[in-house]
C-alpha cells in the first residue's frame, strides 16, 4: 500500500480544501461573469464602462500579484474599516481575512472577468428571433431571460465555461503561497520534511488530473442537455 | 368611422428609423372575423406595420387600440416615444399572437413544449389543460405525431404549422402573420396556406402580410396595398385585384397572376 509517512489524512484534507476553494471560486466567477456580461450588454454607458474597466484591469494583472494584494491589502483595509466603524459609530465589526476567503475572492474575481467575455459572446449568439418570439407572446423581461435567453445562451457558453473551469481549478494551487493548507502546501511541507518529492507531488498531480477528468465528464453531460434540439450538435 | 370595440384598430401610424420614414400614416380596422391581407413590394413597410401592431416596433406616432383599449405611450428621457406601461403591452401581446416568417419556434423546446410555453407561463393555464389544448391544435394543423420532436428535426412547413398551433394555443383575438410562407420551399407553401384558409373560414380575425396573391384574393376579406409606407389601395379583394385605380397596383399585379391557385 501507499505509505505517506503519516501525512495521508492531511493530504486528504488538503484535497478537500482545494475542491472547496475551486467550487466556491467557480460560483463567484459565474456570478461575476453573468453580472459583467449583463453590464457589458446593457444600455447604460456607466455599466458598460464599469464592466470594461473590470475585465481590463483584472485580465492585465498576474494572478499571484492579485492574490497578495487581496490577502495582505485586504486585511489592512479591513482593520481600518473596523477601527473607523468602532471609533466613529460604535459599531463592532471585524472580519478576519483568512487565506481561504482571499483565495475565493481573488480567483472568483479573476475568472469572473474571463467568464464575462464567455457569457457576453454567448448571449450575443442567441438569435434575436428567439427573443422576439418570447416578447411577442407576452413574456416579461424575466421570463424572456430565464426561459429563452439563458438556456440558449448556455449552449454557447458551456465550452468556454469548461475551459475556464480547468484553468481555475489549477489556479487554486497558488493559494498555497499565502498559507492556505490546500493539498499543494501540505505536499510541499511533507516532501521537504521527508525528502520525498515524488511521493507527495505525484499524488497531488493525480488528484488534480482526476478532478479535471471528472468535471470534464460533468460538463460533457451538461453540454448534451443544453444542446438538445440542435441538429448536428453534440 | 372606426368602431373602437373592434378587435384591432390603428390610426395614423407613423414610423421612422432614424431620419428614414418607413410608415407615413397608416390606418387599419379589423372587425371580428376579418381577414386583412397586406401586400406590396419589399420595403413598402408591410412587416414594419405588422410589428407596430403588437409593439415589437414602437410607432413614432399614431394609435393602436385593441378591443377598445388604446396602448398608452410616453416619451423617455431622450424624447423617444416608448410604451408607458410595459405590463399593458405584455397583456395585449398575449391577445395578439404572431406567426413569423422564420417560424422562431424556441429551438431548445420540443414542439409540444413550444406550444404550451406561453399559455402556461403567460396566461397561467394549468399545464395539463395546456397540453390537452396543444394536442388538439396540433391535430388541427396536422402534425400531432411530431409533438415530441425539436424544431430542427422537422421540415420548414411542419415548423410553420407548429408555430401556427403555438399562436392558436393562446386563443388570441387577432392572429398576426408576417410573411408566413416566404421562407418555405414552394412544395410546402400549400400546406401552410391551407391551414390558414381553414382558420379564416372558422371566423378568426387575422392580419396577414403576404406575397401569396392567390391567398389574398381568395381568402381575405380586405386587402391593403402598401407602397412607400402609405396605403396605395384598399378594399375588397375584387376591387383591389380586378379593378385597381392605382397605376402602381396595376403594375405590381400584372406579372403576379401566373399562379392562380395554391
Amino acid at each position: 500500500m501507499l505509505d505517506f509517512h503519516g501525512y495521508g489524512p492531511e493530504l486528504l484534507r488538503g484535497a478537500i480544501v482545494t475542491t472547496e476553494l475551486a467550487f466556491a471560486s467557480l460560483a463567484l466567477a459565474l456570478a461575476m461573469g453573468l453580472l459583467g456580461a449583463s453590464a457589458k450588454l446593457s444600455g447604460s454607458r456607466a455599466a458598460r464602462g464599469a464592466a470594461t474597466f473590470y475585465t481590463t484591469v483584472i485580465r492585465g494583472i498576474p494572478d499571484l500579484v492579485m492574490m497578495m494584494l487581496f490577502y495582505y491589502g485586504g486585511q489592512v483595509l479591513m482593520n481600518q474599516l473596523s477601527d473607523y466603524l468602532y471609533y466613529n459609530h460604535g459599531i463592532d465589526f471585524f472580519v478576519q481575512f483568512d487565506p481561504f476567503m482571499a483565495g475565493v475572492l481573488t480567483i472568483g474575481l479573476i475568472f469572473g472577468a474571463y467568464m464575462t467575455e464567455t457569457f457576453r459572446g454567448a448571449f450575443l449568439a442567441v438569435p434575436t428571433g428567439q427573443i422576439e418570439a418570447g416578447r411577442a407572446y407576452g413574456m416579461n423581461r424575466f421570463q424572456v431571460f430565464f426561459r429563452i435567453m439563458f438556456p440558449q445562451m448556455l449552449r454557447h457558453a458551456l465550452p468556454g465555461i469548461g475551459n475556464n473551469w480547468q484553468v481555475l481549478l489549477k489556479t487554486t494551487a497558488l493559494v498555497s503561497v499565502i498559507g492556505l493548507s490546500d493539498m499543494v502546501r501540505i505536499a510541499e511541507q511533507a516532501s521537504k520534511a521527508e525528502h520525498a518529492p515524488f511521493k507527495f507531488f505525484i499524488p497531488v498531480a493525480v488528484m488534480y488530473l482526476s478532478l479535471t477528468a471528472i468535471t470534464e465528464l460533468a460538463i460533457k453531460w451538461l453540454n448534451r442537455r443544453a444542446n438538445a434540439g440542435v441538429v448536428g450538435g453534440i | 368611422m372606426a368602431d373602437d370595440s373592434a378587435p384591432l384598430v390603428c390610426r395614423d401610424i407613423h414610423k421612422s428609423f432614424g431620419d428614414t420614414p418607413v410608415l407615413r400614416g397608416l390606418d387599419l380596422e379589423a372587425q371580428k372575423g376579418d381577414v386583412v391581407s397586406m401586400i406590396g413590394s419589399s420595403g413598402s413597410g408591410k412587416s414594419t406595420f405588422l410589428r407596430c401592431l403588437n409593439l415589437l416596433e414602437t410607432p413614432t406616432s399614431g394609435e393602436v387600440i385593441v378591443h377598445g383599449e388604446p396602448i398608452r405611450f410616453r416619451e423617455n428621457r431622450k424624447g423617444i416615444r416608448v410604451p408607458a406601461d410595459q405590463g399593458q403591452v405584455e397583456r395585449i401581446r398575449a391577445r395578439l399572437s404572431m406567426v413569423f416568417q422564420n417560424f422562431n419556434l424556441w429551438s431548445h423546446m420540443t414542439v409540444l413544449e413550444n406550444i404550451i410555453e406561453a399559455p402556461v407561463h403567460v396566461l397561467k393555464v394549468p399545464k395539463k389543460e395546456a397540453i390537452e389544448r396543444a394536442e388538439a391544435y396540433l391535430e388541427k394543423v396536422g402534425i400531432r405525431e411530431r409533438k415530441d420532436y425539436y424544431p430542427a428535426q422537422i421540415s420548414g412547413g411542419q415548423q410553420q404549422r407548429a408555430a401556427i398551433a403555438r399562436a392558436l394555443a393562446m386563443e388570441p383575438e387577432v392572429m398576426l402573420f408576417d410573411e408566413p410562407t416566404s421562407a418555405l420551399d414552394p412544395e410546402l407553401v400549400g400546406d401552410v396556406l391551407r391551414v390558414m384558409q381553414k382558420l379564416a373560414e372558422e371566423g378568426r380575425t387575422m392580419v396577414v402580410v403576404t406575397h401569396e396573391m392567390a391567398f389574398a384574393r381568395d381568402v381575405c376579406s380586405q386587402v391593403m396595398f402598401l407602397h412607400q409606407g402609405r396605403i396605395e389601395e384598399q378594399g375588397s379583394p375584387e376591387q383591389v385585384f380586378n379593378n385597381p385605380s392605382s397605376e402602381r397596383v396595376k403594375q405590381f399585379l400584372a406579372p403576379n397572376f401566373q399562379r392562380s391557385r395554391f
